[in-house]
């Protein structure tokens, strides 16, 4: 992990107004994250986790504190981060295509070299029959894949995956979930997942970064690691160490149930 | 590639009978829709015949029929419904465009969706129908003042309904968007507007019938041509069978307009 730091969180803090008062959402989130590395963020309902993400994809400023990418200091979205959001979001008007082309045109960039990356990824993702189909012609998994397409077609160095998984049944989320880890790594990416399921998070990556209640603020971040054969999110769930993890992340998340 | 699942080679018996009960389901409604309308316009004929009813006051089909013979002969038909055709396309098409044009100004401002929305909920209510004589003193006698009409009536409920299209997009679509640094303008092209379509065509749909609301009242109002001009001329002077045969070139005009939206929705839509 002695790779270059990609991402720089520095003490940053969000406060919220409404006319009943001042919402203090996240407090003094420092983090550092090195290239290639997949971290994940999970914390209990209403921590935060959503307002970090939203922080980091330059959607909103924080009231204090600032984020830096490649020393850079993020102030409003940038081509360096591409955005993975809850349910796919493929627009269901335009074909598999132009959904993964949709980036690409915002920023003005479809060019011969962008549009050959883009159907190359198609080709690599076995999705290149279906490139001309529409969404609803697409299983959940298949539209997962070509939503992290679109995303990967504008060469982003982060992706930042919000709860991507949350929106598919639960077989499909763990196949799915082992997909797009795969393709995380074989394109070099690095990631931030936001999610609420500690399985999920302890399978995918690296290290889990535990949110406090709110005001959300690090409460702890573990460093991952698990003695499997295959290292992919499926057979890392395997692993003897898994447990454990789940059980201390379990316990710092504090979860009551109202009785 | 979906279907592959739904063989249609080797349909066995019980979807044969399946399909057959079907059919003959839908011949069955189709039969006694035609039935209905054969047998009212039977029993019409034959009533007035017999005198059942009054004829002059009633008129009768085969009198209907000779008035539109009449019509066709003297040239007439297609000069009035020449007139109200355009008066409806011209009030319809600026009423759409006008109101979305709103929708779109108001989608981009909260703040000018805040301040006109208590006027839009008045002039929503309003019925447009009064503001007839004013438009007749500011336009004129004339086409001017009808297409206004039709336009008035239908320009207020396109706003309102669009605008609720608009609001009703997916805010994760508009996130997603966003992310990608997209403009103003990029998300109301890329997702607010083909989000929309199929909103904007049940407006459409709706803007359609009220048209033709507004264009026959104002013929009603004003006109020396039209189908409006017709039926309250054929009311004035008692010629029924006038005032019968206009309203059914009218049902026929305006059923065929609507099946042009219709038409426009398949052309737009495909991807449902």
């Amino acid at each position: 992990m002695g790779a270059e730091k990609l991402l720089r969180i520095e003490k940053v803090s969000m406060k919220y107004y409404s006319p009943e008062g001042e919402i203090s959402a996240l407090q003094d989130i420092s983090l550092d994250i090195a290239e290639g590395e997949f971290v994940s963020i999970v914390g209990p309902s209403g921590c935060g986790k959503t307002t970090l993400l939203n922080i980091l994809a330059g959607l909103i400023t924080p009231s204090a504190g600032a984020v830096y990418i490649q020393e850079q200091l993020v102030s409003g979205a940038t081509p360096l981060v591409g955005y993975m959001p809850q349910d796919d979001q493929l627009f269901e008007w335009r074909t598999i295509w132009h959904n993964v082309l949709l980036g690409l045109e915002v920023q003005n960039n479809v060019n011969q070299a962008t549009k050959a990356a883009a159907e190359k990824m198609l080709r690599t993702y076995g999705l290149i029959e279906f490139k001309d189909a529409y969404p609803s012609q697409l299983s959940g998994g298949m539209r997962q894949r070509a939503a992290l397409i679109r995303t990967l077609a504008i060469n982003p160095e982060i992706l930042l995956l919000d709860e991507a998984f949350s929106a598919l049944d639960y077989q499909t989320r763990l196949v799915v979930a082992d997909e797009v880890k795969e393709i995380i790594s074989s394109e070099n990416k690095t990631a931030v997942l936001v999610t609420h399921d500690i399985a999920e998070a302890i399978s995918m990556s690296e290290r889990v970064v535990v949110l406090s209640k709110r005001p959300g603020t690090i409460k702890n971040i573990h460093d991952i690691v698990l003695t499997c054969e295959i290292n992919s999110p499926l057979g890392r769930r395997e692993a003897i160490e898994f447990r454990a993890y789940f059980n201390r992340i379990w316990k710092e998340l504090d979860v009551h149930v109202e009785q | 590639m979906l279907s592959n699942d739904l063989t249609t080679q080797a349909a066995s018996a019980e979807h044969l009978a399946y399909l057959q009960a079907r059919k003959r389901y839908r011949w069955r409604v189709t039969a006694a829709q035609i039935l209905l309308l054969v047998s009212f316009i039977a029993l019409w004929e034959l009533a007035a015949t017999l005198r059942w009813i009054d004829p002059f006051i009633m008129s009768q089909p085969s009198r209907i029929v000779q008035t539109l013979r009449s019509l066709y002969a003297g040239g007439d038909l297609f000069t009035h419904v020449g007139v109200t055709l355009l008066e409806t396309v011209a009030g319809f098409t600026l009423g759409t465009l006008l109101g979305t044009f709103i929708a779109v100004a108001l989608w981009w401002s909260d703040y000018l969706a805040e301040v006109f929305d208590p006027y839009l909920v008045v002039l929503n209510s309003l019925p447009k129908v009064a503001l007839g004589p004013i438009m007749i003193v500011w336009l004129g006698q004339g086409m001017r003042a009808i297409i206004a009409m039709a336009l008035l009536v239908s320009v207020i409920v396109t706003i309102l309904s669009v605008y609720s299209g608009f609001s009703q997009v997916d805010k994760n679509k508009i996130k997603l968007l966003k992310t990608f640094g997209a403009t103003k303008k990029q998300i109301m092209q890329k997702v607010i507007l083909p989000a929309s379509i199929p909103t904007i065509i049940s407006a459409l749909k709706i803007n359609v019938g009220l048209s033709w609301v507004g264009v026959i009242v104002g013929e009603f109002l004003v006109s020396r041509a039209g189908l409006g001009y017709l039926i309250v001329y054929g009311g004035q002077v008692f010629r029924l069978d006038l005032v019968m045969a206009s309203v059914i070139i009218l049902c026929v005009a305006a059923a065929l307009m609507y099946q042009a939206v219709v038409l426009l929705e398949k052309r737009f839509v495909k991807w449902q």
